[in-house]
């Protein structure tokens, strides 16, 4: 259809190309422009092509481990890479995994939160600039440093915490203590709760900063006390936010590996106690088994390596999407 | 259950910086006071000292009395809380909460107030979204988000969300400024009915809407820009609207200025 | 219409039973004394114990009292500012802690031997040694993988704010938001694989590459931000001045959002000078030094920490607390200048 209409009418002197027209329209049609065009849209392909190269070549590796595997993949509760045939199995890390994050946001999402409504709504105005910045400044530092404080800190000071547990909540058997070092799942989510703090903090309080006055004083208006309007008004505001702020938060303690790595003391199983040595996470195993690991234990932790990076995809994509869906949100109440 | 408000001596800062100075009137109960003034004179801050909204703002306070029927709301062990309870608000652009229903809107002040039974709940509801003329436009969807209704509609569900706690006083700060004027009508229609139960104090930017929906008109002004506010003078709105007692009133209305 | 009077449920008076407005300071007093008590009379080891003890009091004090003085709301609202208060000194306690301990014990034995030395020959039980290599090890790897990651992520920005339409700007987006939540051990990994098929052994450049990919997203993001700062006007004025598009960016628009980029870069430089898991696959450590990032495997400071942990014993966590302290001092010093320099160069 097209090549017979266009054979009717004859071509205008020198028709402009769809390429050539797309570039006039982004004003690259000198050398210059078409040179940094290249670059900064070179840079841009880099780092689809990085991305792709991280999937493509984790799951190459990860099938050749997998493979070769003679237990299952997801269920075993083995990591021995070295046996010929190796059988190995992530059970154990996922369970850890979960678990640690678990405990970590447990602790921290409701303190954080309470930080944050402390800097934007109880503490004195000129005190909460200056802990808004040294939060800020938390945030930043090293994990290595966080999992040294962990192990040679924090840890002895859990055993009262450990003791008084076992005491009154040993029953559960959750919660029951074996007297070990407290270098267990308990203590690594605890230090991961103090790790993510600063974060979700930081990103909760800009959120609660942005509740449109009007909607607090609407709340105060009809004589609701501080803690009303901050359920009437600020929580339903910034929940979407405190949300997402938190899922950032569990991206950040899934992928966690050196302040895991010091503090738990790893057992390839999995214990009912929290309070009892056992479990490991994804990235403490890799850490931990890699100095060890043949070619063969390699692949077989880079498998486990994607399964983290597939986790940490699922959970970041569901923060972003919940932040997108604010945004919408928030444009059409402005 | 309207009470009057005696208000003497006050004074309102923002920190350092002096709002209003000295100001004292009356507002007699069941009718309907309207401040009026040239922008930054302070009527918006002096209305907020009526219900201690002033006091939200950082660096807010307030010296002097603001007396309602005889009880000073500025006085020892007053609870600023109870106050707001007793003197309600309608704010400049609607501010319904966004996360909560039509219903649950209304609702919202006397939840705060603790145990109401269900039935009672949808009898104020209905009650306060007839004073406030809504309840027609609304009775099919109470329970969707409030909003989604238009400005004029929200305006209305903010008054009857202000109503519902049943109020002494309501204070309304140019509470049609943001609204076209059918919304602004209907408003102004609702300010008359209104007035046989509450005390009004409104303030306007609209010189006919004073001389409309008022009883009585109290000009503010200030003496130059970075001075305190002040009350120029308070009457009957029929006084200030044709024989003013002062000069600044008369040249104010007729345009010369502000 | 139900005219039916709803009893009016709440007091008369504006002004019912307030508590005194030291109230708070004396609950907290009485539940510290209380908790001391209780700790001392249990013989309690941990203080850690006894504060938790007095904060529970403390709460429960608040909620009683007031309760029964002024009401169940004001008590609901008492308990939330206790609450709230309470977390905030519970977190603070652990972040004080590990900045005093990394301090108090950092300085113990960095000094300037400690800084211009390596360990070499020194056996991880003794003392001695430094962590001059580490440091060496560190600055070149960073300032390889911020020569990688900071231009790419540069221009990516460009890219979006500057020409980004359609499909593949949109592609862009999404992935630097995915990539930001990569663990840091499985960029460690991807240069692993890599490494396991060209069968090269760890060398401080594989170490790079993967700070690197830590790094891109960091600085487009911020960098983005920056971008889209810039007024509109200004590259308006300067195209209508015939500027071509690509010396307008140049000359007119990174100039202007220099500071912020800066600052953005100089943050992402921060985290992953701190960033240990994929140190640890790709660069090994080394005790000695070895300035070379191309050939064998060298230390570096997050590393070194780690391995100093790992080696147990006072003089080994004394180093790495050492090592800790020019970490963190490294990384604050960065933000500290980096905020400085948003706040001086911020667009006006």
């Amino acid at each position: 259809m097209d090549i017979t209409t266009t054979t009717d009418v004859p071509p205008p002197a020198s028709p402009p190309s769809l390429t050539e027209r797309k570039r006039a329209a982004r004003g690259a049609t000198r050398p210059g422009d078409r040179i940094f065009l290249g670059l900064s849209r070179g840079s841009g392909i880099l780092l689809l092509v990085i991305m792709a190269a991280i999937a493509v070549f984790l799951t190459y590796r990860a099938s050749l481990a997998i493979s070769r595997d003679h237990g299952n993949f997801l269920t075993t509760f083995e990591w021995n890479t070295n046996l010929n045939p190796p059988v190995f199995g992530i059970a154990v890390l996922a369970f850890g995994t979960i678990v640690s994050s678990v405990i970590a946001m447990a602790i921290a999402v409701p303190v954080a939160v309470a930080i944050a409504l402390f800097l934007t709504h109880y503490a004195p105005r000129r005190l909460s600039g200056p802990i808004a910045y040294v939060i800020d400044l938390l945030a930043a530092v090293p994990s290595i440093v966080y999992g040294l404080w962990g192990a040679l800190i924090l840890v002895p000071h859990l055993r009262g915490l450990y003791g008084w547990l076992d005491t009154y909540f040993g029953w559960t058997g959750i919660l029951s203590w074996e007297e070990g070092a407290p270098r267990t799942m308990l203590a690594v989510g605890i230090l991961l709760a103090i790790m993510i703090l600063p974060i979700i903090t930081n990103v909760s309080r800009e959120v609660f900063r942005q509740v449109p006055r009007m909607h607090e004083e609407a709340a105060l208006a009809l004589g609701a006390t501080r803690w009303e309007v901050i359920r009437m008004s600020v929580l339903p505001f910034g929940r979407s936010g405190v949300i997402s702020a938190s899922m950032l938060g569990l991206g950040r303690a899934l992928g966690e590996t050196m302040a895991v790595a010091t503090v738990l003391s790893p057992d390839y199983d999995i214990h009912a106690s929290l309070l009892n040595p056992g479990g490991g996470t994804f990235a403490q195993n890799i850490a931990g088994k890699f100095g060890e690991a043949s070619e063969q234990g390699r692949d077989a932790l880079i498998a486990s390596g994607l399964v983290l990076f597939v986790i940490t995809l699922l959970v970041n994509g569901a923060a972003r999407a919940i932040i997108a869906r604010r945004k919408e949100y928030s444009g059409a109440n402005a | 259950m309207a009470k009057r408000i005696d208000v003497s001596g006050l004074t309102a800062y923002y920190g350092s910086h002096k709002a209003i100075e000295d100001i004292s009137m009356t507002v007699e109960p069941r009718s309907v006071t309207a401040f009026i003034g040239p922008s930054g004179c302070g009527k918006s801050t002096f209305l907020r000292t009526l219900n201690r909204m002033h006091e939200v703002t950082p660096g807010g306070r307030v010296e002097g009395k603001v007396l309602l029927d005889a009880e000073d709301l500025y006085g020892a062990g007053v609870d600023p809380v109870s106050v707001r309870r007793e003197v309600g608000m309608v704010f400049q652009r609607p501010n319904p909460f966004p996360t909560m229903s039509i219903f649950d809107n209304v609702a919202a002040g006397l939840r705060l107030n603790g145990n109401y039974k269900k039935s009672e709940l949808n009898d104020i509801v209905e009650k306060s979204l007839k004073g406030a003329n809504l309840w027609n436009e609304v009775k099919d969807r109470l329970n969707k988000p409030g909003s989604g209704l238009s400005g004029g509609q929200q305006q209305r569900l903010c008054i009857a969300r202000a109503i519902a706690v049943e109020p002494k006083v309501l204070l309304m700060d140019e509470p049609c400024s943001a609204l076209d004027p059918i919304s602004t009508l209907a408003i102004e229609d609702l300010i008359g009915e209104l007035k046989d139960r509450f005390t009004i104090v409104i303030v306007t930017h609209n010189m006919q809407q004073a001389a409309r929906v008022s009883d009585r008109t109290a000009f503010f002004n200030l003496a130059a820009v970075g001075q305190p506010g002040r009350l120029v003078e308070i009457d009957d709105t029929e006084r200030i609207f044709s024989n003013p007692s002062v000069q600044a009133t008369e040249d104010y209305i007729s345009g010369r200025f502000g | 219409m139900s005219t039916a009077a709803v009893t009016d449920k709440r007091p008369g008076s504006l002004s019912g039973a307030r508590l005194p407005k030291w109230s708070p300071w004396a609950i907290a007093a009485g539940s510290v004394a209380v908790a001391v008590g209780i700790g001392l009379g249990a013989g309690l080891g941990s203080k850690v114990q006894w504060g938790l003890i007095a904060a529970i009091l403390f709460v429960l004090g608040t909620y009683g009292i007031t309760a029964r003085v002024e009401g169940r709301r004001q008590a609901k609202d008492r308990v939330a500012t206790s609450l709230v208060w309470v977390a905030f000194l519970l977190a603070v306690v652990p972040l004080v802690s590990l900045v005093w301990t990394t301090v108090s014990r950092g300085v113990k034995v960095l000094d300037v031997h400690f800084l211009t030395h390596s360990m070499g020959i020194v056996a991880d039980t003794e003392t001695g040694g430094g962590i001059y290599h580490a440091i060496v090890g560190s600055l070149e790897q960073v300032g390889l993988a911020t020569l990688m990651g900071a231009p790419i992520g540069v221009l990516t920005a460009v890219y979006l704010v500057e020409y980004g339409r359609g499909r593949l700007a949109q592609a862009v987006t999404f992935f630097v938001d995915v990539m930001t939540g990569i663990p840091s051990i499985v960029a460690g990994l991807f240069i692993l694989s890599l490494m396991l098929i060209l069968e090269l052994d760890p060398f401080g450049f594989a170490g790079s590459l993967a700070l690197a990919i830590l790094m891109m997203p960091v600085v487009v993001r911020s960098t983005e931000e920056m971008l889209k700062l810039v007024p509109n006007e200004l590259r308006e004025a300067s195209l209508a001045l015939g500027v071509p598009k690509w010396r307008t960016i140049l000359k007119v628009v990174l100039p202007t959002s220099l500071g912020g980029i800066t600052t953005g870069v100089m943050l992402a430089i921060a985290r992953i000078a701190g960033e240990t898991a994929p140190v640890l696959l790709l660069v090994f450590g080394n005790p000695f030094i070895n300035t070379n990032p191309f050939d064998g495997a060298q230390a570096s400071l997050p590393l070194y920490i780690y391995q100093q942990y790992a080696a147990g014993g006072d003089a080994a966590y004394d180093r790495a607390w050492a090592a800790s302290l020019t970490l963190i001092a490294f990384v604050m010093i960065l933000n500290l200048v980096a905020r400085g320099i948003a706040r001086w160069k911020a667009p006006r």
